[in-house]
């Protein structure tokens, strides 16, 4: 099933573990430990995380660590910076219709 | 056109909400003219290369806007704005969704509730645009529609007149 990457980060919880990841790669453990939620529903939110590329895991020895994909959050920031252009195109157009439409009363 | 205009794009993740606001060097009733009217809306409200064409507007609360995106090679993608509410000259806010050239409205994109602001201050007007989506992903189809290549061409364009 491919994942929503905006839904991903769309939940308070999952933008507070990628916060959390940015720092430093940590355990499923140790993320648990800055929430007051189950370890479970952190280990949820991660696979959500993994599954969306978002973050990425590293086994060393028995533990698991989950670190950030930096390039994917640049991609959403890179995408909505695409959202922002068509709107910035789209007034720069309606500028020249107003000051045409104002030329004309004149 | 550089001006020293307003503008400003946010976007609020957690809630699924973009706001756009910017300053317009006009009288205030001719801003929410080029807004309401299709002939207006129709020269600048697609990004260039892209073509706006409204087949029908009724701006009247219960009313429809029935338009198309038409793309440079003449793919067109049609959409919808329901207007659920007006007040003359400082307030309109309508439902946008993605539909199909026979108006069927395409229920796998979730639409958008759209609401404009309007106010005048020392002969410039101030538009400020909430749009709340379902979710972000809707805005991704958007962009999928086509207006990233339009857009490219867009940037191409200028740097061949600068």
């Amino acid at each position: 099933m491919r994942r929503d990457i905006f839904q991903a980060v769309a939940d308070p919880t999952r933008r507070a573990i990628i916060a959390l990841i940015a720092l430093q790669a940590m355990t499923p453990n140790t993320i648990a430990e800055h929430f007051d939620t189950t370890r479970q529903a952190v280990s949820k939110h991660l696979r959500i995380l993994t599954e969306c590329e978002l973050v990425k895991q590293e086994h060393q020895g028995r533990e698991i660590y989950y670190s950030l994909e930096i390039d994917k959050l640049k991609e959403i920031e890179e995408w909505l910076e695409q959202f922002k252009k068509i709107w910035e195109s789209r007034f720069n157009q309606l500028d020249q219709v107003l000051a045409t439409i104002k030329n004309q009363k004149k | 056109m550089k001006n020293n205009l307003l503008f400003d794009f946010t976007v609020d993740k957690s809630t699924n909400t973009v706001f756009v606001n910017r300053e317009f060097a006009a009288e205030l009733t001719l801003v929410w003219q080029a807004f309401t009217t299709k002939e207006i809306l129709d020269q600048w409200w697609a990004p260039k290369p892209w073509l706006s064409r409204t087949k029908r507007m009724d701006f009247v609360v219960g009313g429809r806007r029935f338009y198309a995106m038409v793309s440079p090679e003449g793919e067109e993608h049609w959409s919808i704005q329901d207007f659920t509410s007006i007040s003359p000259t400082t307030n309109f806010k309508f439902f946008d969704a993605f539909a199909d050239k026979d108006e069927n409205i395409n229920s796998e994109f979730p639409g958008s509730e759209w609401d404009l602001n309007f106010s005048a201050q020392n002969g410039t007007t101030t538009v400020k645009i909430i749009i709340k989506h379902k979710s972000l992903a809707d805005l991704e189809q958007i962009i999928q529609m086509g207006f990233k290549e339009g857009f490219t061409m867009t940037l191409n364009e200028l740097e061949n007149i600068l």
